[in-house]
């Protein structure tokens, strides 16, 4: 009973200040828009282009690393021991590239209930001859099943069909960059040599383009078993174990783990793309702090109509006092005006920032370095939307405490006195 | 039996301290039955809305002691006094003081509604019994802003009375109005007085009116001189 009567005192103190109230409303309608569709559009982006780079790389990546023996025979030796050596132009030993008992770590990764799958890989560098002129590439052999299922490698792969791998023998999936410059045709031969100086003939099935140029430039694919024969090498041959995790955060303990376990170098993928993390952050930080100026700049238009309206309203406050009101009572019936805008003005932001939202995720965004992407991303996280309700509630608080609590201390005797 | 007080001052003393220290009231000292119609004379800047104030509760900054319906008001809580103010004090400035916002209805109902003792529709009956006594039940739908200067005072004193307030306080409630309707207010406080035996405490330059009432306080730099 009481809450309604000052609800409808604050209506009525409204209705007589509609056009003032309104832009108010307005104010903090277009900055609750703004927020949530820059958020929306801004981690749309975010995702797109961490999922251009994180969804491709592998969690863990098991390989051997091409370096010095650190135990050289120096410190070995009973004399020196107690010595500093030092050696200049040591020259790694003679590791090899492939993984030694592969097939044993790779049972143990997928026997291990963090692991999502995994994904062994012949990767290699090769020669591709146009002509007289030979342009340097690499080739990665891969298993095509887990390599669709964990980095969904057929989304890039924009023409031909990732199958052929398998089903053709000597097929090879080149890189764009790499087709354009052979001009090699979807079913042309291409002939390629190995760093050991072994020629091949490959059929292209298809076109790999990942949006990043470098990469598809010198990148192409063949099946596993196609790298291992161009190599010469048996089919225990595998120079990248690839791991993808359940849980990202997993990987940098479980890296080190395997990789004592193995004796082996494992990166993981923190450590890989730590740039990407900072960068989203970033991104994040900069639109929040956009998002959160508007919503301030939309409070002062809050506080300064209530302002105003309670210099106008003197009159009527002096009259509330005088029949009975309360401060407090006259404190409520400003924070209801105060919190009025800011859930009407937020809930009709919100919904303006989700149909903006729509708007941009339908607009066309086309480019040849983002195959896979045809409109803009917007990311319709709920998060947005109740940190926006939340913001325009809060600083329209915010805003109204300050008029209301003047408004609450007003001598009705002096407003009375001053006629 | 001893007939209960409504209103009782005790030794009221007001300062004003700017621009320089001036005593406004001194040792205003009085009593309201039950009943009573008593008017307040006195010249121009003698003290009389300065008292006035200090009676109805709204001005707390004074010294000596009040009591209303025998109990004491002096220093109790802002939120108490506004209670007060609520139920048992109806007041009549001498502009005519409507909420613009509201109909003239309205205006009448709030202070019930803020008491919040009865339903809405009886107030709303009760409030419209209370236009009628003044002939404004035709009005009641009107904006406060859409009458005349002596019908909003009417619709004032409606208002005043919507609590069936202990006490009815004016302060000049005619001063503003021409003597056309002037005559009409003075005649309703009679009224009040005669048929509905209402208190009232009117602060007035009239002294025809004056001569109508129980009793003159005459008031003259501060102090009663007598009454
Ligand atoms: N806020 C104030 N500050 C200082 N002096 C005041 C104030 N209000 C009123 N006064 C002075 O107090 C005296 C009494 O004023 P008031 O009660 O309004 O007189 P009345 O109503 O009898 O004409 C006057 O001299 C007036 O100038
Ligand atoms: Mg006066």
């Amino acid at each position: 009973m009481k809450y309604s009567l000052l609800l409808e005192i604050a209506q009525k103190l409204m209705l007589a200040r509609l056009k003032q109230t309104l832009v108010a409303a307005v104010g903090v309608t277009f900055s609750i828009t703004m927020f949530v569709a820059l958020l929306g559009f801004m981690n749309g982006l975010n995702l797109m282009l961490d999922g251009l780079v994180l969804n491709r790389t592998p969690h863990i990546r098991f390989y051997n690393e091409i370096k010095p023996n650190p135990n050289q025979p120096i410190d070995g030796s009973d004399t020196y021991k107690s010595y500093h050596n030092i050696i200049r132009s040591i020259k790694p030993n003679n590791v090899r590239k492939s993984i030694y008992n592969s097939a044993a770590m790779i049972e143990t990764l997928q026997n291990d209930e963090r692991v999502l799958g995994v994904a062994p890989k012949v990767s290699t560098q090769v020669f591709y001859n146009i002509g007289n002129i030979d342009i340097t590439g690499s080739i990665n052999g891969i298993d095509v099943d887990a390599e669709n299922a964990l980095f969904t490698f057929d989304d890039y792969v924009t023409v031909g069909n990732t199958g052929d791998l398998k089903n053709t023998n000597n097929s090879i999936i080149l890189g764009k960059g790499a087709a354009d410059r052979m001009l090699a045709q979807i079913g042309d031969v291409i002939q390629a040599t190995t760093a050991q100086g072994n020629s091949v003939q490959l059929k292209v099935v298809g076109y790999y383009q990942s949006g990043l140029g470098e990469l598809d430039n010198v990148q192409s694919y063949t099946s596993l078993e196609t790298a291992q024969k161009i190599l010469g090498e048996p089919s225990s041959f595998i120079t990248d174990i690839q791991v993808k995790l359940k849980a990202l955060e997993l990987a940098p303990s479980m890296a080190s783990d395997y990789g004592d376990l193995f004796e082996i170098k494992a990166d993981d993928i923190q450590t890989v793309n730590a740039q990407f993390e900072t960068g989203t952050e970033i991104r994040n930080l900069i639109s929040y702090a956009v998002g959160i100026t508007l919503l301030i700049v939309s409070g002062f238009g809050i506080y300064n109509i209530l302002n105003m309206m309670i210099y106008e309203k003197m009159d009527t406050i002096a009259i509330l006092k005088a029949t009975g009101f309360s401060g407090r009572d006259v404190n409520i019936i400003f924070i209801l005006i105060a919190l009025i805008i800011g859930i009407v003005g937020g809930a009709v932001g919100l919904i303006l920032g989700y149909l903006a939202g729509l708007g941009i995720d339908h607009l066309p965004f086309e480019t040849e370095a983002l195959p896979t992407i045809t409109t803009f991303p917007v990311d319709f996280n709920p998060r947005y939307y109740i940190i926006g309700g939340v913001f325009s509630l809060l600083t329209t608080y915010m805003a109204g405490y300050f008029p209301a609590k003047k408004a609450s201390s007003v001598d009705p005797v002096e407003i009375i006195r001053g006629k | 039996m001893k007939e209960r007080l409504v209103l009782e001052a005790q030794k009221i003393n007001k300062y004003f301290f700017n621009p320089v220290e001036t005593q406004v009231l001194k040792d205003i000292t009085f009593t309201i039955n039950r009943g009573e119609f008593v008017s307040v004379m006195g010249k121009s800047g003698c003290g009389k809305s300065t008292l006035l104030y200090i009676l109805s509760t709204m001005d707390t900054s004074y010294q000596g002691r009040l009591l209303i319906d025998d109990s004491p008001v002096t220093g109790k809580s802002s939120s108490f006094l506004s209670r007060i103010r609520n139920e048992k004090i109806g007041f009549v400035f001498q502009f005519h003081y409507l909420l613009a916002e509201f109909s003239v209805l309205e205006n009448v109902m709030i202070p019930g509604l803020k008491l919040g003792k009865i339903g809405r529709k009886e107030l709303e009956y009760k409030a419209m019994e209370k236009l009628r006594i003044f002939g404004m039940e035709d009005h009641a739908l009107k904006k406060a802003n859409q009458l005349s200067g002596g019908q909003k005072q009417r619709v004032a004193i409606a208002r005043a009375l919507i609590n069936d307030p202990l006490i009815i306080m004016g302060d000049e409630p005619s001063g503003n109005l021409d003597k056309k309707n002037s005559d009409i207010v003075f005649e309703i406080f009679k009224e009040l007085a005669s048929t509905f035996n209402q208190t009232l405490l009117i602060v007035t330059h009239d002294p025809e009116f004056a001569a109508g009432t129980d009793r003159i306080i005459e008031m003259e730099d501060g102090r009663i001189i007598s009454q």
